[in-house]
């Protein structure tokens, strides 16, 4: 009973092993880089096809007041999209509140005048370590000071963040967002008016 | 709970229900060897594999024959993937050079895969080679889940066939189920992933310039980011859809590669489900009776669905210790708002609240936020859908026979009542069933609590814990609900990359998984002997709505009274502390 059944085992075990870590991966690779070529190879942006500055999925980190800044990010250094990982603080641990705490004062620091409640999502660690979105309500709080650092109509500021924004699917699925990489690279691009 | 959370929560389960039928029905073609076009057109490959294997695909196995090929299936795949991981620095596809993963780590990991736990003590992207992710992990990804269906089916046939030894070929379940059902599938959903932004490719990481060069930890700049990519949506298909959970990523599907837009994390989430949703359908079509696998569903979704929405709005709920720092946690047309620590903006509170609850009730275990970030009653629920005995659709195939245990359960519980014999789609149910589903139910709960509470006494156990008092309980017990549960979610901030536990968690992931299928193997052959008895007035109907709350409620009494005092200790009495905030 046992020893008949060791020789298939073994042989299907082989067969298996080539059809679903090998054919199959090939396969898909082979359908993914044909069909989607950039997506399959990480969605890099490459302006000009030179040297490229980021991936539209995977968020960077901003620290300078006329970015927009987007969510904390427990990875070391932050944004390692090498050793993705969230903060796993528990929602009573001291250290969650000391960090929220630490990130208030340092948006305030950069945005004295900014008395609004600060959205969650720009105080809070994301799951990966690596989000490239933020909420609507976390763009908002910071584009007065955006605009003003950059010496831009707030109006043209908001066009930038529109066109960088994506809805929920179809309506109804997920959350919208904005992506930070995209909107501070676009707004790289502006120039400033030439008098405030 | 706002209207938007209460639509994302509708649609899932609507869409998820339209696919039983269809699929269902498919896969009971595909076990019964009726002509359904894949197997027809592949025909000759499969039959070709048991020529070249030496399998005698026209016999059938005894139970034990069964358990012993599938036995030895395992454990060379355990083998296997043991010696991969320890011999990956000197193999090829390993563009990054990865160096070999420690014994304890590489044992935790074979195991883990094998027994479709797929719980992850080490990070993907920095541990793992090319080679391993795809020859060692994707292989396991779906043969742990064919074993499991292949269990599945031998049951089954236990019920159909009257007065019969055998229980079907081992071999030939394992080959149809991986082949006509687990790669097409896959193969659909890897490539609408890559769509989507999953990457699928086998260079190195990407290097770029930052758009603001920033400083790390210990004042250096830093002006680049490496961006980790290789052969993710091949694997991540068979994760979601195999009931796996094992990330290519630290991250798993919280990684914005593993799952880039909302349209992709519904499909994920909907896969997660979907086969072992499906299965209650294949179940009442083999056994000619459709209703009872509409029952099956039925008492599942009984729990399921207050759970959904127990953990929405959970979820959705300020944390107070934030609220006191002037921090706008209220949902609004700009802002999910809610627990936001640990969730990925894209996907907000509904969305990440619907799957922690998918992955723990299916044995997943994959997580698009952490779990251990949520408010102490949120992340109660999966903890506890796991400690229910992960039959509340659970695992591919394994969630089914286990609930088909509590089946057995309640009706002699009911049986008990009435002082029948009690029985079950006409074979008599008698001690030895109940004896072998007795250990079904029971044996998880004696590799959750008991290792649970050593590690608590322990100094090698408390050194994992990230997060102090009440939660810190709360992280290890959720190790080995998650390792005995095989379902390998986890609440990550316990540092569980130690000797310590890769080797207990390992040793309750492999327990949990054998220990029950034999059992279950031996009720198969047991009621495959027996007759069928037709059905009299005095015979108990499990197809009314009347059998699906009472066997609900079987599930709930059994899972509940163990664990209660347990979760009293951990998010329970941490939610009364935050409470009193």
């Amino acid at each position: 009973m046992f020893r008949e059944q060791i020789r298939p085992a073994i042989m299907i075990f082989i067969v298996l092993t080539v059809i679903t870590g090998g054919v199959y991966p090939l396969i898909v690779t082979g359908m993914a880089q044909v069909f989607f070529h950039k997506q399959a190879n990480g969605s890099l942006i490459c302006p000009g096809g030179g040297q490229c500055v980021g991936s539209t999925l995977i968020g960077q980190n901003f620290d300078d007041p006329k970015y927009f800044w987007g969510r904390l990010s427990a990875t070391t250094p932050a944004y390692n999209a090498s050793a993705s990982s969230g903060s796993n603080l528990g929602p009573s641990n001291p250290a969650l509140a000391a960090s929220v705490k630490a990130r208030i004062l340092v948006l305030k620091a950069v945005d004295p005048g900014n008395q609004a409640l600060v959205p969650v999502d720009l105080v809070t660690a994301s799951a990966s370590g690596l989000d490239p979105h933020l909420s609507l309500a976390g763009v908002n709080y910071q584009l007065a000071r955006v605009a003003g650092l950059r010496k831009l109509p707030e109006a043209a500021v908001r066009q930038v963040v529109g066109r960088n924004m994506s809805g929920r699917f179809l309506g109804l699925l997920g959350e919208p967002v904005v992506n930070v990489l995209k909107v501070n690279l676009a707004l790289d691009g502006l120039k400033p008016a030439s008098q405030p | 709970m706002n209207w938007n959370n209460i639509i994302q929560i509708t649609v899932f389960l609507v869409v998820l229900i339209l696919a039983v039928k269809p699929l269902g029905t498919f896969m009971a073609c595909i076990y019964e060897g009726r002509p359904i076009g894949l197997n027809v057109w592949l025909g000759p490959f499969e039959r070709w594999i048991y020529q070249a294997c030496g399998v005698r695909s026209g016999t059938g196995m005894t139970w034990k024959e069964y358990a012993v090929a599938l036995m030895l299936f395992n454990i060379l795949g355990i083998m296997v993937v043991y010696a991969i991981q320890r011999l990956q620095a000197f193999l090829p596809l390993n563009p990054v050079g990865m160096g070999a993963v420690s014994p304890a780590s590489s044992f935790n990991t074979a195991v883990s895969f094998a027994t479709n736990t797929n719980w992850q003590g080490y990070g993907g992207e920095s541990t793992m080679s090319y080679l391993t992710q795809m020859l060692a992990l994707t292989v396991q990804n779906f043969v742990s889940a064919a074993t499991g269906m292949a269990v599945l089916v031998a049951l089954i046939r236990g019920f159909v066939q009257k007065q019969t030894k055998t229980l079907g070929n081992f071999w030939v379940d394992l080959v149809r189920t991986t082949l006509y059902i687990l790669v097409p599938l896959s193969m659909v959903l890897a490539i609408v992933l890559v769509s989507q932004g999953t990457p699928q490719a086998f260079c190195a990481s990407a290097l770029t310039t930052l758009v603001q060069p920033m400083k790390d930890g210990a004042g250096k700049p830093v002006t680049e980011q490496v961006i980790a990519l290789g052969p993710v949506a091949s694997q991540l298909a068979i994760k979601q859809l195999g009931t796996n959970g094992g990330g290519f990523f630290n991250a798993n599907s919280a990684h914005p590669y593993e799952n880039p837009t909302p349209l992709a994390n519904f499909l994920e989430m909907l896969s997660i489900l979907l086969i072992p949703a499906a299965l209650c359908y294949t179940f009442g079509f083999m056994v000619k009776d459709r209703r009872q696998g509409w029952a099956l569903l039925a008492a599942m979704l009984v729990i399921f669905i207050p759970c959904l929405l127990w953990s929405v709005q959970s979820e959705q709920q300020a944390n107070h210790v934030l609220a006191h720092l002037g921090v706008d946690q209220a949902a609004s047309a700009f802002q999910p708002g809610g627990n936001m620590e640990g969730k990925e903006a894209r996907f907000g509170i509904a969305s990440s609240s619907i799957w922690s609850v998918a992955t723990a009730a299916a044995s997943n275990g994959s997580v698009n936020s952490m779990h251990d970030s949520y408010l102490p009653l949120g992340g109660m629920i999966p903890m506890w859908l796991i400690q229910l005995g992960e039959v509340i659709f659970g695992g591919v195939g394994s969630g089914l026979y286990g609930l088909i245990a509590f089946v057995i359960v309640a009706v002699f519980i009911a049986g008990l009542m009435i002082g029948r014999t009690p029985e079950y789609l006409g074979k008599k149910i008698e001690v030895y069933e109940m004896k072998m589903a007795s250990l079904v139910a029971l044996i998880p709960h004696i590799f959750i609590l008991m290792p649970a509470a050593l590690a608590v006494l322990m100094p090698s156990g408390k050194a994992g814990i990230l997060n102090p008092g009440a939660h810190g309980f709360s992280e290890i017990l959720y190790a080995f609900t998650s390792a005995a549960g095989n379902n390998g979610s986890a609440f990550a901030g316990l540092s569980a990359n130690t000797p310590f536990y890769n080797i207990a968690l390992g040793l309750g992931m492999f327990f949990c998984r054998f220990w029950l299928i034999i059992p279950m193997l031996a009720i198969a052959g047991s009621l495959s002997a027996k007759k069928i008895v037709p059905g009299g007035v005095g015979t108990l109907p499990t197809h009314t709505p009347l059998f699906v709350v009472f066997l609900a409620m079987v599930i709930l009494i059994v899972g509940a009274l163990t664990f209660f005092p347990a979760l009293a200790l951990g998010p329970i009495v941490e939610q009364l502390i935050l409470n009193g905030v």
